[in-house]
């Protein structure tokens, strides 16, 4: 049972969250050895920056001007970044789980009983009883390597990733659409656009470095229309703001393109040439109406009909999204109708005209690319598909059959774990006891699993569950690739070796293989070799990196795939001259009714809940809760409500506040504040424990990506002193 | 330092992410103080936030009303914070800035400031915050580039009553436009209103905005769009297959 032995403060005391002010070696600690050019950890923009390495350890940084993205631009996360390597958090060797805690072990003992636990389950359970959960931090190597490794050293079908909780629904419905599932456009078509549409996007704040391409369009002269629930700093001198209730985002999208249609705003002989659909689209949105939509969305029909007239008829235009529109149980949906705007103008795959999604995670499209997912195999390759199994199977030289089918996403082995049928877990660089919704049911299903390993640099809250700890690498003590939101496959140098008896995640991964008695297939001398195969794999495939090196990643300051060949130069620019990656070359629009959230509000739980990203935290806080310095810039989280909400209730700024929902309850200070709507709370979700924000949210799935409604549900507000049952301890 | 690089701030492109913050923690000669400061203007009615840094006054009041004479202006018009071994804490130059810029650090007893990092600009390299800032609110590089790309116009002469403050760092202001630009309140529905935040709370509803909506009887026969062909509401559909 993977229960807690001692308090959660004490594990705190001994493992953090501490935060850490200050760099390796002091602020005084001179010239450094080298500086390393290399990137960011953290979101899908992957900065250029330079590390300064002094004695094996990471002491500060350097802006890289160079690098062409953010030409030594940096967000504050990644101005701190640094501080990691050398943190008194940082673990030093592996751990087994004791009665005070943890014991630190060797990497012999910690090694063979995890596999002796994993052998025992499957021989007991079967192999699917076992799971293996990744993430999309890890470099490419290493998400191809998660994927080799559930198939053919622990034959589970049950292999997913925290992706599942990102980039999904973006994903699955970039390849209904268009056949392929990446960004249209590199960004430097972003100032080249005439009209922006930013939709569910907090991107100053997630993706803060490209709110400068988005300031530049705006220079030459381009229209922004924001969608969000908040006036966000990227909307705060937007030329329009629709102020969409959260969980309403495709009837939007439907009666925009209602508008466009009436008033001729479509491209005609783009749509005839080169989309399949787009009649069903046509007929479906005629009942969504500005007056209908405005009652829909809350969103007034004077500002619809604006930007339906500012998208409609502009000359050059790029569509951008994020979460805000993809976590719903509808986000696959609410995807394809924004794609239908962008497919019905006809202004995509030229310059400054296309599409593109906000990748939340660092290797958010490269960690979905590469099989690390229960649906696919290398080379983005369909798990499902007998020439995609058999040509991975024979690449991998394995016979077909023994190639695992589709298992499970992360939701659902959370789900399954708790249902008693998985049985053990291995997981690496995800903490979902802060990121999955509903996280009293992750805790609960946590503690019922028969035993679970964690391969981190730090110990998370999911990680105290573990039976067993593998202290692992941070990305600055490794190397490999990472693929950039704009689908740019970009060089990680290794800075710093990890510290103490920590190891390489890789080799940790080889380690149990080779254990598992799988030594033939994962005998790797570097992450290199790891490259150089999983490009091999990926040759022929829909997400094709055969005609990429190292050498060539660095000399290009990156390559875009497609790169099929060697003399091929990558393709920073999709789908020009109208060529689609679906079979006949066209791409497909999509007649989506609207439809409600999974749980709307009612007379018992009237207000609405969404959450979200602030920009000095990254995810579920692993790392960033150890920074001293983007600590106290957003200690803990506050509920963002409406002053017109707040005088309903009796609220003032900074009073304690509970927010329950049917999931569950937590208690924070109010931050009343003019930026939302009056009848939506907001509360950023990087916190664990009683401060977790998916103690609230809504663990139901989107029926396609299966990714969960964090954007909407329903809640309700009280004063704390006036909370039922609270006046006893307040009196 | 490369005299035709000049720094330029512009508020209005401010995301408030404190980059610069962090950063200026950074630099070489700071040694994890920061110097630069970055405050909402109020954040109850809005995210706008505003980051100040030194405007090196070509005739500093801070250095003028010093009385210890800790405060020196050098040749390249960089106003430095004061120099250790004078500063008497006084807070005199706290006082009399203009802008706002110098803060008594009363842990060390010294005023310090933003000195546009003078161990990187004096080196050719750009100052941290204008390096790392990703909106561009703080830019450092050359007059041409902002007079060619930017919509706002940068000047550095301040008048405060009767006094004229001409510095070394610019700042953008409003472009000339012929009409004002919209305001994102204006977009708000409930701004003005009778808005009742609750008003699609009732019970039993399982999707009170958007179920009802269709058989609404009140809406208007044609969608506003001008030239729309519609007239019926059809009735909402149940939830889609997949």
């Amino acid at each position: 049972m993977a229960t807690l032995t001692i308090t959660e403060s004490r594990y705190t005391e001994l493992y953090g969250p501490t935060p850490n002010y200050t760099p390796a070696g002091g602020w005084d600690s001179g010239e450094p050895d080298k500086l390393v050019k290399t990137h960011c950890c953290f979101c899908g923009v992957q900065c250029g920056i330079q590390l300064k390495v002094k004695d094996n350890k990471v002491i500060g940084f350097e802006p890289w001007e160079e690098f062409p993205v953010n030409q030594g631009k940096l967000c504050p996360k990644g101005v701190k970044r640094y501080m990691q390597n050398d943190h008194p958090d940082r673990l030093l060797t592996p751990l087994i789980r004791s009665a005070t805690g943890f014991d630190v072990a060797s990497w012999e003992k910690s090694l063979t009983k995890t596999v002796a636990a994993i052998q025992s389950i499957q021989a007991k359970h079967g192999k699917d009883s076992f799971a293996f959960l990744g993430g999309a931090s890890m470099t490419n190597e290493k998400a191809y390597l998660n994927g080799k490794f559930a198939r053919i050293a622990l034959q589970t079908a049950n292999i997913d990733y925290n992706g599942r909780l990102c980039m999904v629904s973006a994903g699955a419905a970039n390849r209904m659409a268009f056949g392929v599932d990446r960004a249209a456009n590199p960004w430097s078509d972003i100032p080249l656009a005439k009209v922006i549409i930013l939709t569910g996007t907090n991107l100053a704040e997630c993706f803060p470095i490209l709110t400068d391409y988005i300031w530049r369009a705006r220079d030459n002269g381009a229209k922004i229309i924001v969608i969000d629930p908040r006036i966000t700093p990227i909307a705060r001198t937007a030329d329009l703001f629709l102020p969409v209730r959260p969980g309403r985002d495709s009837a939007l999208a439907n009666c925009i393109l209602h508008v466009m249609i009436e008033r001729g705003w479509v491209d005609e002989k783009f749509i005839a040439e080169h989309t399949h659909d787009f009649d069903k689209v046509r007929e479906l949105v005629k009942k969504y109406t500005p007056p209908v939509t405005e009652k829909i969305t809350g969103v007034p029909a004077k500002s619809i009909l604006a930007a339906a007239e500012a998208w409609g008829t502009a000359e050059t235009s790029m569509l951008l999204h994020a979460r805000g529109i993809e976590h719903h149980t509808k986000g696959v949906e609410n995807v394809l109708t924004y794609i239908n705007l962008v497919l019905a103008s006809g202004r995509i795959g030229k310059p400054g005209c296309g599409y593109g999604t906000i990748t939340g995670q660092g290797n958010g499209q490269g960690g979905r690319e590469h099989g690390q997912r229960c649906n696919q195999l290398p080379g983005g390759r369909d798990i499902n598909k007998p020439e995609h199994r058999q040509f991975i199977a024979d690449f991998w030289k394995i016979p077909e059959p023994e190639l695992p089918k589709q298992g499970l996403t992360a939701c659902e082995i959370i789900d399954a774990i708790e249902r008693g049928e998985i049985k053990g877990l291995l997981s690496i660089s995800f903490n979902p006891l802060v990121s999955i919704p509903d996280s009293n049911r992750t805790r609960a299903a946590l503690d019922k699993l028969e035993f679970f390993a964690c391969i981190d640099p730090f110990l998370s809250e999911t990680a105290r569950h573990a039976d067993v700890v593998f202290a692992g690498s941070l990305q600055e003590e490794d190397e490999g690739t990472v693929t950039t939101g704009e689908g740019r496959c970009v060089r990680l140098r290794n800075s710093v070796s990890p510290p103490g008896n920590a190891r390489v995640d890789w080799q940790i991964i080889c380690d149990l293989a080779r254990r598992l008695g799988k030594a033939q297939w994962f005998s790797y001398g570097n992450a290199g070799e790891i490259f150089t195969e999983l490009t091999a794999a990926s040759k022929g495939g829909p997400i094709d990196y055969s005609g990429m090196t190292y050498e060539k990643i660095e000399q290009n300051m990156g390559v875009f795939w497609p790169c099929p060949a060697p003399e091929h130069p990558g393709t920073p620019r999709l789908f020009e001259g109208g060529k689609f990656h679906h079979p006949d070359g066209k791409a497909k629009f999509h007649a989506y009714e609207y439809r409600p959230p999974a749980e709307d509000v009612d007379a018992e739980f009237p207000i609405f809940f969404t959450s979200g990203r602030v920009v000095s935290q990254y995810l579920s806080g692993t790392q960033t809760r150890r920074i001293g310095s983007l600590v106290d810039q957003y200690p803990e989280p506050l509920c963002e409500l409406h002053p017109l909400l707040a005088a309903k209730l009796g609220i003032a700024d900074r009073d304690l506040l509970k927010v329950t929902t049917r999931r569950g309850e937590m208690t924070l200070p109010a931050q009343v504040v003019k930026s939302i709507r009056p009848d939506t709370i907001f509360i950023p979700y990087h916190w664990a424990g009683k401060k977790a924000a998916n103690q609230l949210t809504n663990r139901v799935l989107d029926p396609i990506s299966k990714i969960p409604e964090f954007k909407v549900c329903a809640c309700k507000v009280e004063k704390f002193a006036d909370a039922p049952g609270r006046n006893l301890i307040t009196k | 330092m490369t005299s035709e690089l000049e720094f330029f701030l512009d508020p209005s492109r401010c995301i408030g992410c404190q980059a610069c913050v962090q950063a200026c923690a950074e630099c070489g000669t700071h040694r994890g103080h920061s110097m630069i400061h970055l405050d909402y203007v109020h954040r109850p009615t809005g995210v706008q936030t505003a980051p100040v840094v030194c405007m090196h006054c070509e005739d500093p009041t801070c250095a003028r009303v010093c009385p210890a004479d800790a405060i020196k202006q050098d040749d390249e018009g960089i106003v430095h914070s004061a120099a250790k071994p004078r500063c008497v804490a006084c807070s005199n130059c706290v006082l009399a800035c203009p802008f706002g810029v110098p803060k008594m650090k009363v842990e060390f007893d010294l005023m310090m400031k933003c000195d546009m990092c003078y161990d990187r600009t004096s080196v050719g390299k750009k100052p941290m915050c204008a390096t790392v800032c990703p909106s561009g609110a703080l830019y450092y590089g050359p007059r041409d580039y902002v007079e060619k790309f930017r919509r706002e116009t940068p000047v550095n002469e301040f008048r405060f009553g009767r006094e004229t403050v001409r510095t070394k760092v610019n700042m953008m202001t409003a472009p000339q436009m012929k009409a004002l630009p919209f305001d994102v309140l204006d977009f708000l529905p409930w701004e003005g209103q009778d808005f009742d935040p609750l008003s699609l709370a009732r019970a039993g509803a399982p999707d009170a905005a958007g179920s009802a909506v269709w058989d609404e009887e009140s809406l208007p026969s044609s969608c506003g769009s001008g030239n729309c062909a519609c007239k019926q509401q059809p009735e909402v559909e149940e939830a889609i297959a997949n």
